[in-house]
């Protein structure tokens, strides 16, 4: 046995033995076995009596229902006849997302691939709670024969060889950002023929119609969707949009910006979110930063620390620099899509929209064939998960096409 | 030279202005201060114009806005032509990525001086008397640098009528410097100087493994640079005094409060434990939802102001320290002014979301 697994706490998978992995064969792509065992652990989830708590892992129990597997397998059928696992693949899940590790493994598993995924050291209650409807499920024994050596959820020490080592066995390394996460695990090789997916630090937006958003009825359903894109992870997840852009007239657009931030700040109130005191100063400094840079910005009155608005009198290009948290938001005022065109680069992930028709999107994003921007999704759900990722459809990634003429 | 007549503060005898007084001299002098760096620095101009900052707003010193210490670490903030810089003053960042820079003109360093003398006269009386200094000598020597550390050291060395570094190059602690120091000046009061952790580790500790006696009852202690590497010690400043009494029979010890940002304006630690303003700087609490002004006797962030800082935009500033206010003119030392206590820094945030949102430049020291 290596020693390196001496330094390995493993959540799931105990039996780690090397040669047997690389000898295991891949499954099918959806394979039955694999959706029927993710369906069981989504009742595990469903079932359990923390998840209420946790409206995260309510969501990804959601994904894994079987009726919503078999959606995603009949969207990929005509491809698939020939489609099986890379082999074994290495995740390295973010630090702070407690459920990114499951999204990932999920994708790793619909595959059909051998998973091994180091989730974060962080003592999550989410992670217990999946790592034990896993393990449950694990003891069933229709499936000990297919999983219970093939996927691994580990956790050790910066210190450990662990990362090296997997790295050198792994067909596919995976790695959930940020920049500095990519830069220290590449310099651990991986083995000539595999490969590697990173998903690096990234800048999201959202844009408002205002004349759409004053007509709305439902102004706290928007400011829910919005809180959830938002404050639910502190405005600090990927997906969470920084520059808001506002599309209409001016006096529109001062309505509907005055409406939308009041009900924002009470669903603040009502959800009892609470700012951390550096984070006031980290918005204070990164205001005068960015008036100090641009020269014409100004502060937008406020209740309170919560919501920052910066009030951006012209477009900027290099605005993802000037990115905080926990509710720091810039606006700039825009009267047609095309005026954003030159700010997006590819550094931009996703755009969450409220108030224009698909249509307009889709000529927007084709005529001008925008550097960046791989996600463009409904205001309120930019934290959903899809398998296709950063611009990756990870189906066909995270797996092998076989070819016979 | 427009400057020196505009920024004459007057001689006070220090710790007597009850709080109308220093109201009034205070928010005169501090209106002309924003007006100054309001026209001479660019950048501090486009941070006021951002608030919309205007004269007529300000009716009390509470009214000032403040800017993040972690601004100097990130521009380069001056009020003066580059020419008119003497020295340049660098925090002690624990991590050295980012340094604070701090650009002293001639004038500035002068009220510095001044200033500095006249708070800590207070304290340990107008006449110069033996200095030594927990430190090793070379800590001052390289003069282009000048370091928190070495600036405390040659400030304070201005109450000196000689001095002593007892700290050899190592860090171990010269006892045969020291005996021979107490020898020569018997009878006399002697200052001793350091910075709290380097007082603690290298001459309290040493002293503790040693089989040395000393009698240093009749000296006065005066230490600053804070807390925050005594904490995983869990050593706060009643164990700190205590400690250093038992060892060496040490009665008078004064802690200080100070930023590189606002050199001069040290806060004293007074017989009762609290630190004190002066006349020519103010503390107020803020709450953090919303950056109001806490009551005294709450915890917030620390806003601190200096009538001192004419060549860098530093009058006016938001530390990332927590303390409480415990009241006003009314500290049973008898002085003026506010009297506070430090609780600590703040905590580094810990966000939800996906990792490295900061980019190098905005990372905290």
């Amino acid at each position: 046995m290596e020693k390196v697994l001496e330094e390995i706490d493993f959540l799931v998978g105990d039996k780690f033995d090397t040669v047997y992995l690389l000898n295991q064969h891949s499954f099918d792509v959806f394979s039955d076995v694999t959706l029927s065992f993710l369906s069981d652990i989504s009742k595990q989830l469903i079932n359990s009596p923390f998840v209420r708590n946790y409206p995260d892992v309510a969501t990804f129990a959601f994904y894994c229902r079987y009726a919503n597997l078999k959606v995603i397998k009949m969207n990929y059928t005509s491809d698939i006849k020939l489609m099986i696992g890379r082999g074994i693949l290495f995740h390295i899940a973010p630090g702070n997302v407690p459920v990114n590790f499951a999204y990932s493994l999920l994708a790793g598993l619909l595959t059909g691939n051998i998973n091994i995924v180091r989730v974060p050291s962080n003592n999550f209650e989410q992670i217990s709670i999946i790592v034990n409807a896993i393990n449950k499920v694990l003891t069933l024994e229709k499936y000990k024969l297919f999983f219970s050596n093939r996927l691994f959820l580990v956790k050790y020490n910066r210190e450990s060889n662990a990362t090296a080592f997997f790295s050198k066995i792994c067909d596919i390394r995976i790695i959930w950002g940020g920049n500095q996460t990519i830069d220290d695990i590449r310099k651990f090789p991986i083995s000539p023929k595999s490969t590697e997916i990173t998903f690096s630090d990234r800048y999201s937006i959202a844009i408002i119609n205002a004349d759409f958003y004053l007509k709305i009825k439902d102004k706290s359903k928007v400011a829910m969707d919005f809180y959830n894109d938002t404050f639910l992870f502190d405005q600090n997840a990927c997906t969470s949009p920084q520059t808001i852009y506002w599309k209409g007239s001016i006096d529109e657009i001062r309505d509907a910006q005055e409406i939308f931030w009041k009900n924002l700040h009470l669903i603040l109130a009502e959800k009892k979110y609470e700012l951390q005191p550096i984070s006031a100063v980290d918005k204070l400094t990164m205001f005068y930063t960015q008036a100090i840079s641009y020269g014409d910005i100004e502060i937008e009155p406020r209740m309170s620390n919560l919501i920052w608005r910066i009030k951006n009198n012209s477009i900027h290009r290099d605005i993802d620099l000037y990115k905080c948290n926990s509710g720091y938001f810039n606006e700039v005022v825009i009267s047609s899509l095309d005026e954003m065109t030159q700010v997006i680069s590819r550094k931009y992930q996703t755009i969450g929209y409220l108030g224009f028709p698909k249509e307009e999107l889709q000529i927007w994003i084709k005529n001008n064939k925008l550097l960046g921007v791989d996600r463009v999704v409904p205001l309120g759900r930019t934290m959903d998960f899809s398998l296709i990722w950063d611009g990756y459809d990870l189906v066909n990634i995270l797996s092998r096409k076989i070819i016979i003429y | 030279m427009e400057n020196i007549e505009k920024f004459k503060l007057p001689e006070i005898t220090l710790f007597t202005y009850d709080k109308k007084r220093k109201h009034e001299f205070f928010l005169e002098h501090m209106l002309e201060l924003f007006e100054h760096h309001c026209q001479y620095s660019a950048e501090f101009k486009m941070m006021m114009s951002s608030i919309s900052y205007q004269k007529k707003n300000i009716k009390s010193v509470e009214d000032f806005p403040f800017i993040p210490v972690r601004l100097f670490k990130i521009f380069e903030l001056a009020s003066v032509p580059r020419d008119q810089v003497l020295k340049t003053m660098k925090s002690s960042g624990t991590t050295g990525q980012n340094f604070s820079k701090i650009f002293l003109d001639k004038q500035t360093s002068l009220l510095q001086t001044r200033i500095l003398t006249k708070i800590v006269s207070s304290f340990l009386g107008s006449t110069r008397v033996p200095m030594m200094i927990i430190d090793c000598e070379s800590t001052v020597k390289n003069r282009n640098q000048f370091s928190a550390r070495s600036a405390g050291i040659t400030g304070f060395s201005l109450f000196a009528s000689k001095r002593v570094f007892v700290l050899n190059e190592d860090m171990s602690l010269n006892e045969q410097v020291v005996k021979q120091f107490l020898e020569d000046n018997k009878s006399k009061t002697i200052f001793i100087f350091g910075f709290t952790f380097i007082v603690y580790q290298h001459f309290y500790r040493e002293l503790l493994n040693s089989l040395q006696k000393f009698d240093l009852s009749n000296s006065v202690l005066i230490h600053g640079g804070g807390w925050k590497k005594l904490v995983s010690e869990a050593v706060d400043n009643v164990t700190f005094k205590a400690q250093l009494n038992s060892i060496c029979g040490l009665r008078r010890v004064h802690d200080y409060y100070g930023m590189v940002e606002q050199t001069g304006t040290i806060h004293m630690e007074c017989e009762n434990g609290y630190l004190h303003t002066s006349e020519y700087s103010d503390i107020f609490i803020r709450n953090s939802n919303d950056f109001s002004v806490s009551r005294h006797g709450e915890e917030g962030i620390i806003q601190l102001l200096s009538l001192l800082p004419i060549s860098y935009p530093g009058q006016s500033i938001l530390t990332e320290d927590l303390g409480t206010i415990f009241g006003e003119d009314d500290c049973k030392c008898g002085r003026k002014g506010k009297y506070f206590k430090i609780n600590g820094r703040l905590k580094n945030a810990e966000l939800r979301g996906c990792s490295d949102t900061y980019g190098e430049s905005f990372r905290r020291n």
